[in-house]
Order: structure tokens, then sequence, then C-alpha cells
């Protein structure tokens, strides 16, 4: 049978296991919704924005590890879904991101709403395609979901001219790709990974550092036996939150710019460096030539241009980290003696406590607290970017992977609300919240019409403190308190919640702030808690970028 | 330090622009770039010439190209024996009675008169990097009034 351009990509979709894709109409891909309308094959969210879109299907991606995909017009619509796929990027996000363009014989004629999305997001995609035929279309669909969700995942854009979505062909669902120019490994080699059970074995001040490839690869199981045969304490990067649970009597949290204190000395004091999924990002490893002096690094990626990238590497291992860490496990015949290392370490912990001095006017830190204590750690926490994205991976207590959703490395204020919508449509049995400041909400807040029509019930927590606080917090620190554009005014919350049809609730109060959370939880819509907190609150510990990372600035030691 | 990277692609459009984007985002200059088919129509060759100061990043730059989904093999001919040729179009002044010199200089060289009218001559010549400087040095006694080269072509040997 015969089928369009339009009708082969969402029959393709549809068998690439798509449950939902977000999007936004437009001209030049007016004939793939045409073959929307009425269509049962998925769930298809209308939302307000193209950016909304390409976050939400990334959110999307991050809690359910499989494809987000998102699907928008020529364009204006295509260069709204830059920063979203720039985004997914940066995180590794397996993503398909679907554009309309204008028909192949006005390519380059600067026709209307015409933008070269291929050449605009060469740089930020895994890999990209024009289609200029309708035979290549089923196939490249194929290899588009083939390429961003293995390996090292990331997003994959094709652009799809209006003359091929109205095309017809017989329609043929191709064979799994096999590219002769991509094998991603997966097995780490035999012979490094026997030398660097060797160097574990013989280390006396070992640490676990870990990062997003943990959760990627689905590697928490692994990274937990291994972390307990080494008994070696273990850290974590923001991407590889929720990796290993944070109570655990090994964890020392995150690391790097607002780690805790006690795990930056301590992988500054460590011998070995064990790296998992991680990619010595600078916000990690600050000054880069004081870095862990005295360490020996073991890097397990799968991606070798991750390694020897800016710290060097004694051990590359290459591969996906849940296989080679159960390799790894198996050649470690027994355990390191490093009983004076944990204690050095607990001592740590004891000098350099995670606090904060209490006050009068609610503390964020609080709240992320009791959004902790009423979900039980349970819940599934986006945020934004900012002071508050920064508190929320501070002083929530995640116990499992993909359950905090955040912009690593893009850094995307705006993130957060969106992502949230896909993240409560990938797990919906989940309770959902974003945490959000008072600026990083008013840069995605159309949503709310999102997420109202489509009854995605998600609650956003804002940390009103009338700044765009983490540039203040920098302005105060370092540019003399000079507020340069960072008091931020806000609509009322409560009421713009309202006139959308969700639900508002304003919290002035601390004995105010666990009730309005249980309110909110029980509340079968979505919920704006506007908390106005503490105005000039700071994240610490802090190390002042570029400085090394035992260079601590607060906390309460 | 001049570098010499050869990159087996797939023929398809677009590649050259990723290639080029990978040096370009490092503010790193192609010094030379030939590309062409290979014996199979859907694979391409391109011998890359890049000035890089920091082994560090080439050594990004080979992983980064590594990674792009169309490209096949990299090769750093820095640290591998291989032979190189560049292909040499030089318009030079060229009178009646300067014909047997510079005729005399294909002795030394690879390389021909093609082309010649009333005050040019056209030269074609081959040859590795040592040796077109070398040509160069003696055609410039004529007077070089253009000059166009392939760039560097590399292969294993």
């Amino acid at each position: 049978m015969k089928m369009t351009g339009s009708q082969i990509l969402l029959e393709c979709l549809k068998r690439e296991g798509v449950e939902v894709v977000f999007g936004y109409p437009g001209g030049q891909i007016l004939p793939t919704f045409d073959a929307l309308y009425e269509y049962k094959g998925f769930k298809f969210i209308l939302t307000r924005h193209e950016q909304g879109a390409a976050h939400a299907a990334d959110g999307y991606a991050r809690v359910t590890g499989k494809v987000g995909v998102c699907l928008a017009t020529s364009g204006p619509g295509a260069t709204n879904l830059v920063t979203g796929i720039a985004n997914a990027f940066m995180d590794s996000i397996p993503m398909v991101a679907i554009t309309g363009q204008v028909p192949t014989a006005l390519i380059g004629n600067d026709a209307f709403q015409e933008a070269d999305i291929t050449g605009i997001t060469r740089p930020i995609t895994k890999h990209n395609y024009l289609v200029k035929d309708i035979k290549d279309l089923a196939g490249i669909v194929r290899e588009a979901f083939y390429i961003a969700a293995s390996g090292r995942p990331g997003p994959v854009l094709i652009d799809l001219p209006k003359d091929v979505q109205v095309a017809q062909t017989e329609f043929i669902w191709p064979p799994e790709p096999k590219l002769r120019s991509y094998n991603p490994s997966y097995n780490g080699h035999p012979g490094q990974i026997k030398r660097a059970a060797k160097l574990i074995m013989e280390s006396k001040k070992p640490i676990l550092y870990v990062g997003g490839g943990i959760i990627t690869s689905g590697a928490s199981a692994e990274l937990m036996e291994l972390a307990e045969k080494i008994g070696s304490p273990v850290t974590w990067t923001l991407m590889g939150i929720g990796g290993f649970p944070s109570l655990h009597k090994q964890s020392l949290g995150m690391l790097g710019m607002h780690g805790t204190a006690y795990a930056n000395h301590s992988i500054m004091d460590a011998d070995l460096i064990i790296a998992l999924g991680a990619r010595f990002d600078d916000r990690v490893t600050g000054r880069l030539d004081v870095f862990a002096p005295n360490a020996k690094v073991i890097h397990i990626d799968i991606d070798p241009s991750s390694i020897s990238k800016n710290v060097k590497v004694h051990i590359p291992i290459v591969g996906d980290a849940k296989q080679v860490i159960a390799e790894l496990i198996s050649e470690i015949k027994q355990k390191p003696d490093i009983k004076d290392w944990l204690e050095h370490v607990e001592g740590l912990k004891k000098k350099y406590p995670m606090g904060y001095k209490d006050k009068n006017k609610i503390l964020p830190q609080y709240v992320i607290q009791q959004i902790d204590e009423v979900t039980a750690g349970e819940a599934i926490i986006c945020t934004e970017v900012g002071q508050h994205q920064m508190w929320a991976a501070q002083w929530y207590n995640y116990t499992m992977p993909r359950t905090f959703i955040s912009s690593g490395g893009l850094g995307t204020m705006g993130f957060g609300f969106p992502a949230a919508i896909g993240a409560k449509l990938g797990s919906p049995e989940k309770i959902v919240f974003n945490i959000a400041g008072d600026g990083s909400i008013q840069m995605n807040i159309q949503e709310l019409a999102t997420c109202v029509e489509n009854k995605i019930n998600v609650k956003v927590a804002i940390l009103n403190n009338g700044y765009l606080g983490m540039v203040r917090q920098w302005q105060e620190l370092f540019y003399k308190r000079r507020y340069s554009y960072t008091p931020i005014t806000s609509p009322d919350f409560v009421r713009l919640a309202e006139s959308y049809g969700a639900v508002g609730i304003r919290v002035t109060k601390k004995d105010e702030v666990k009730g309005a959370l249980q309110r909110a939880i029980e509340t079968d819509n979505t919920v704006f808690i506007d908390f106005h907190v503490e105005e000039e609150e700071n994240v610490y510990p802090m190390v002042p970028a570029g400085e090394a990372i035992n260079n601590i600035l607060g906390g309460l030691a | 330090m001049r570098h010499t990277i050869s990159v087996l692609v797939e023929n398809k459009f677009g590649v050259l622009a990723r290639i080029a984007g990978l040096f370009s985002a490092r503010g790193y200059n192609i010094a030379s770039l030939a590309v062409s088919e290979t014996l199979d129509p859907e694979v391409s060759y391109m011998t890359i010439v890049v000035e890089a100061k920091d082994e560090k990043v080439l050594e990004q730059i080979n992983k980064q190209l590594n990674k792009l989904i169309d490209v096949i093999t990299v090769t750093d001919f820095t640290k591998k024996e291989h032979i190189d040729r560049e292909l040499v179009l030089a318009k030079v002044n060229y009178s009646s009675k300067d014909k047997a010199k510079l005729e005399a200089i294909f002795g030394k060289f690879v390389g021909k008169i093609i082309y010649h009218k009333a005050d040019t001559a056209i030269v074609e010549a081959v040859g590795d990097q040592e040796q077109i400087k070398a040509l160069l040095e003696e055609l410039d006694k004529f007077g070089v009034k253009e000059l166009i080269r392939t760039g560097k072509l590399a292969i294993s040997n």
C-alpha cells in the first residue's frame, strides 16, 4: 500500500515504540499534522512553545530511558527547538527532533519560514538528516532512533521538507540499522579491566566518582556491588545524582563547585579515583593543575573523547558502565586495606558538615528538606537552573536513579517546568515536583496551559526570593554587591496559576511549608506553590570558579 | 606543528561541513584540504593538513572526528609512515628566450610546461613538500604571476 511521507513518519514512530510526541504545528509541517488528526498510534501533546516541546521530550527521556520525540515546523519552530536540542546534547539524552522544512525546490531561496536547521544544529546534535527523497525516510527514522539511543546517547534531528511529507511510496519497514562508520563499543578491554582491578586492590585511598553514565547505562545495582566490595567512599556529579543512594554510609554526596566540602577534600586527598561515566567537568575539578595531585585515575566511559580530555588518565576503559563494572567486580579478588582512609574521610565529614544557619524567614534549604519529607525521597524532582537547583541537589535525599531531572551541562533556565511535563507523562504513578526560582519559572511559564489542558499533574515549588539568585550571589561575592539587573519582579503566581485553571498556594511562614506541600500533593491538579523565602540566602559550600576545589567558601565550619 | 590527517568518510552531502566544523569550533585553521571519491564511490577520502600547537587538542580532534557518524576511519599521518604529494599549477612570466631555461627546471622536478603564449606560461608540477618548495624557488626567478596548489594528498606505505 502506498503511504505519504507523513504517514510513513507516524508509522515509523509507532513501530519505534514512541508513546508520546511533544510539538507545535505550523505551515511546513501541516501535512504531518493532518496525518496526526485523530491518529491513535501515540499520544500527541501540544505545548505552548517549541522550546517547551523539546524540554518535555528531554524530561520524558530522562525519566524513562527511552527516546524522547518532539515535532515542530520549519524556520522559527525549528530554531525554537535549538536550546532544547543543545540541552539534550550536553547531557547525553536520547532524543529525536523532527522539523518541517520548505519544499526541496525552495531550499536555499530564503523562502518564508526557511532556516537551515541541519546547519544550525550540526554542532549540537549527535547526527542530523535532511530527507530529500521519500524512499530514504523510513531508513532515516530507524537510523535516527538507533543513533540517539545507542553508545553515548544524544539528540538526532530529522528535517523533513513539505514535498517529502506529501509524496507517496510503498512503505517498507527497514531492517535494523547497521552502520560501518558507527559501532559503539560496550565491552571494556579485558586487560585494562584486570589492570584496573589490580590498582584498586593495591590502593590505600580510593574514591568512586560517578556521573550521568551510571544512570544512562542503568548500572546502579552494579555500582552498589562495586562500592560495597571496595568499601570506598562514593561521590557523584550533578548528573550522577540518584545513581547511588544518598543515605548510604559510603555516600559523600555531590562534589564540585557546590558539592559537600568533605567530598571535595576526599577526592583531593585520594590516591585512586575510579571515574564511572563522568567527564571531569570544570564544575567538578575546579583548578585543573592542582586537582587530586596524588591520585591515579581509572576512567570508565563509553565515549573515548571524554577520556584524557581534562585530566591525565592512567587506565582508560572504553565501554558501557554496566558491563565494565560487572567485569571489574569479578576481577577484584580482595578488598583493599583502607581502614585509615575511611577514618580520615569520617573525620572530614565531622569537620565539614553540611548545614545552614536558621533564620526567621523561610529558608529555601528547609523547603527542599520538607519536600523530601512529604515525598519520602521517592518523588521525581525536576529543577530549573540556579540556586534552587543546587539546593535541590544538596538537600533532597535521592534514593533511585532517574528521579533527579536537571539541566547539567548547558544550565538552561526554563528547562524544569516542561521537563516535569515529560517526566509526569513518562512516570504517571510518581509525584513530580519542579523546583524553580522566580526567575527560571518565568522562562517557560506558558506551559501551565499544557499541564491544565492535558491534566498533567505537576507540582511547582517556586523558591521566590525576588532575585536571579545565583547571579546575585556571584555579584555579592565577586562584584562588590553591585546587583546589576538581578532584582526581578514576578506576577502574582497564585492568581496566574488560577487564571490558567491550575491551583496556586502562597506560603510566607515557616510553619505553613509542610501543610502547603501536603495540600499540593493531595490536589488533583497542577499546583504552583509560591514560597517567599529569605532574599539573600547563598548556596554553600562554594568553590569560586577557577579555584582548587578544596578552597571552599562558606558552610558551617 | 603541522599535522596531516586522513579521514575516510561516507560520500554524502553535509559531511565536509561537519568535519570543517570540528576544526573551526576550536579555532583551528585548516592549512589544506583535499577531498575526492575512492574506489568505492560511496566513500570519500579527505587529506587535511592542520597547524596544531597543542597535542592534546589534536588528540581531541581525532577523537571527535571518529565520533562523527559519517566518519569511517581517521589516520594521523604525523606518527605514521606515508607518502605525500601535491600538485601545483603556476602562471609564470615567459618569453621565447626563456623557454630552454624553464624547460631545464623539469630535469630536476616532475612537471612540464602545459601552455604558453607570448608573455605567460602555465606549468604543472607534482612533488612532496620539499620538492614543491624547491621548485617554487626556481620558478620565482622567472616571476610567478599566479599559483594554485591542490593541497597535500597522503597515502600510507
